[in-house]
């Protein structure tokens, strides 16, 4: 698998990170040695076989719907970057 | 002796006898860690030690990833600064409701537990006790550390990969992955959430058993926890390993296995053998691909756990007129160059077009690993293994090359992997005097025969009373 700038640009966009000229070389470059290394499962015959992603037979856990105390709005404030009458403040996204 | 060198049993032991207080047992760790944290640094920020209304029963250190209501809990990382929990993981209510109290002051660990060195720390690297050029292990190497150190009774750390287990083995201590849903991950910052879990570091097997005693056990606040009956892990410190059927993996004695750590291996196992336990060489034949489907799958759900690190709700936030670009300058200043690296390989693996080559292709092979361990529990009672190739390597001999890095925790990994326990135990030393540790592997929900059996070595050896020079 070679992995060439557009896709790490690509890749970064999705996870919301912003690359300088000189991580994006240097990342491109390590991830393409990573995968390249990742690449041994080709050699697998899994056709046949079931993908785990949980290890445990725990399935859809449901709790009963019923009211509890929760964390009063101040508290879940405390540590928010910036605020307003009990809400969290992020910059304008409509114009 | 200074209270701060005594395991907790001795000290509950002290306590009960009227011969000492939990206010002397942190006035000594206090102690003990002004005049030597400053070299260690397994510690980080300033907080206060701990509230001194609120001292008792033997306090627990806790990793910096595991919420303390009102404490910093920072994952070691610039994105999460200043971020004070509004509630207590569930752990810690469990150790508070047992009796005891922890520090406000928390571990250092690698950023978001990713590594296995904590040189990934945004407070810089901790050193190893037992030589301080040296890593402790990571990524609970802040955990590892103050233990080995004296500078914590007892400790918390996670394991996603052998977090706990590799620094527990370059410190020379004690260190248990429990069972995949025997201890609630409620309050523990995700890291891979089908494979985080926390677990006890600790100067011996009792203390061990003691605080795996007090953090099991169902919670409904934690869906994958496991809604079964706990039992007494001291019960299980039985010294006596007579025709206990155990499995010596052969792919674990191959090319890149230290020769000196070989060696302590195999003594240790001649040990057992001699204390009466069988031995015999099986297969784990998917073992060489644990470490690539751990590396897809672990940061996989890592770059989904970290998407809420966008500087809306807590920690650091760039300043931006626009909000995109706002998640994406808090991202790449809040981020050091390792969770970057994780997260981009998670989202790659995880995106369109790579999905199935990459993503499902490593949960397929997680069930080749898991029928691997299956198969050979069906004949033995449990697996021995090294707990790491190499004793601990220097700082910085590693930080060159991440795929170097990541094959440290070759042995670790698979157990994760497969949602069985595994406890590394110290077992020698190498010629230049740095600890090395041996891994016990059980069945699912089996961490009595992990006692068990590492208490037998434990009390036919002297290698956990070997304290470093500090």
């Amino acid at each position: 698998m070679s992995i060439d700038k557009q896709i790490v640009e690509h890749v970064a966009h999705l996870a919301r990170i912003e690359l300088g000229e000189l991580e994006l070389s240097r990342l491109s470059k390590q991830l393409e040695h990573i995968l390249g290394f990742i690449d041994k499962l080709s050699s697998l015959d899994i056709e046949k076989t079931h993908p785990t992603s949980h290890i445990l037979p725990i399935n859809n856990v449901l709790r009963e719907d019923t009211p509890k105390v929760s964390i009063p709005v101040e508290k879940a404030l405390l540590n928010a970057p910036s605020k307003k009458n009990n809400f969290f403040v992020v910059p304008k996204i409509i114009e | 002796m200074e209270l701060n060198n005594l395991t907790a049993h001795e000290l509950i032991q002290k306590i009960n006898n009227k011969e000492t207080t939990p206010q002397d047992i942190v006035a000594s760790l206090h102690k003990r860690i002004k005049e030597k944290d400053a070299q260690v640094k397994a510690y980080v920020r300033s907080d206060e030690l701990i509230d001194p209304t609120h001292i008792a029963g033997i306090p627990v250190s806790i990793k910096d990833n595991i919420c303390t209501d009102g404490y910093n809990t920072e994952c070691c990382s610039k994105v999460l600064e200043g971020f004070k929990p509004p509630y207590n993981a569930t752990v810690i209510e469990k150790i508070k409701a047992a009796g005891h109290s922890f520090l406000g002051l928390k571990l250092n660990m690698d950023e978001f537990a990713f590594g296995s060195s904590t040189e990934n720390s945004h407070f810089g690297p901790t050193h190893n006790p037992w030589n301080l050029n040296c890593v402790p292990g990571g990524s609970s190497g802040g955990s590892a550390a103050s233990v080995a150190a004296d500078e914590a009774i007892w400790a918390l750390g996670s394991d996603t990969g052998g977090s706990i287990r590799q620094p527990a083995s370059f410190c020379g201590i004690v260190g248990l992955k429990p069972t995949y849903g025997r201890v609630s991950r409620f309050g523990l910052i995700a890291f891979a959430s089908s494979l985080d879990q926390i677990g006890p570091l600790t100067k011996d097997v009792r203390d061990a058993a003691l605080l795996t005693n007090i953090i099991s056990g169902h919670d409904a606040n934690d869906s994958t926890s496991i809604n079964c009956a706990i039992p007494d892990f001291t019960k299980s410190l039985i010294n006596d390993v007579h025709s206990l059927k155990i499995g010596i993996p052969k792919e674990y004695f191959v090319e890149g296995l230290d020769p000196e750590v070989k060696k302590v291996a195999e003594e240790s196992i001649e040990k057992l053998k001699n204390l009466g336990a069988q031995f015999k060489e099986v297969s784990l034949p998917h073992t060489e691909y644990a470490v690539p489907v751990y590396y897809i799958i672990a940061t996989a759900e890592a770059s989904s756990n970290l998407a809420r690190f966008d500087g809306v709700q807590y920690g650091f936030r760039a300043d931006s007129s626009n909000l995109i670009e706002m998640y994406k300058k808090t991202r790449a200043q809040g981020f050091g160059e390792e969770v970057k690296r994780r997260i981009l390989l998670g989202t790659f693996a995880l995106s369109h077009g790579y999905y199935d080559a990459y993503y499902l292709k490593a949960l397929k092979v997680r069930t080749l690993i898991k029928q691997d361990f299956d198969n050979v529990f069906k004949d033995f009672d449990c697996i021995i293994t090294p707990t790491s190739p190499t004793a601990a390597f220097e700082i910085g001999e590693k930080t060159d090359d991440p795929l170097k890095m990541y094959l440290s925790d070759i042995y670790t990994i698979s157990a994760n992997l497969a949602g069985i326990p595994a406890i590394s135990l110290p077992c020698g030393f190498t010629k230049k005097g740095l600890p090395v540790g041996l891994q016990v592997l059980g069945k699912h929900l089996d961490e009595e025969m992990l006692f068990r059996v590492a208490y037998t070595y434990e009390q036919n050896t002297e290698w956990h009373k070997m304290k470093p020079k500090l």
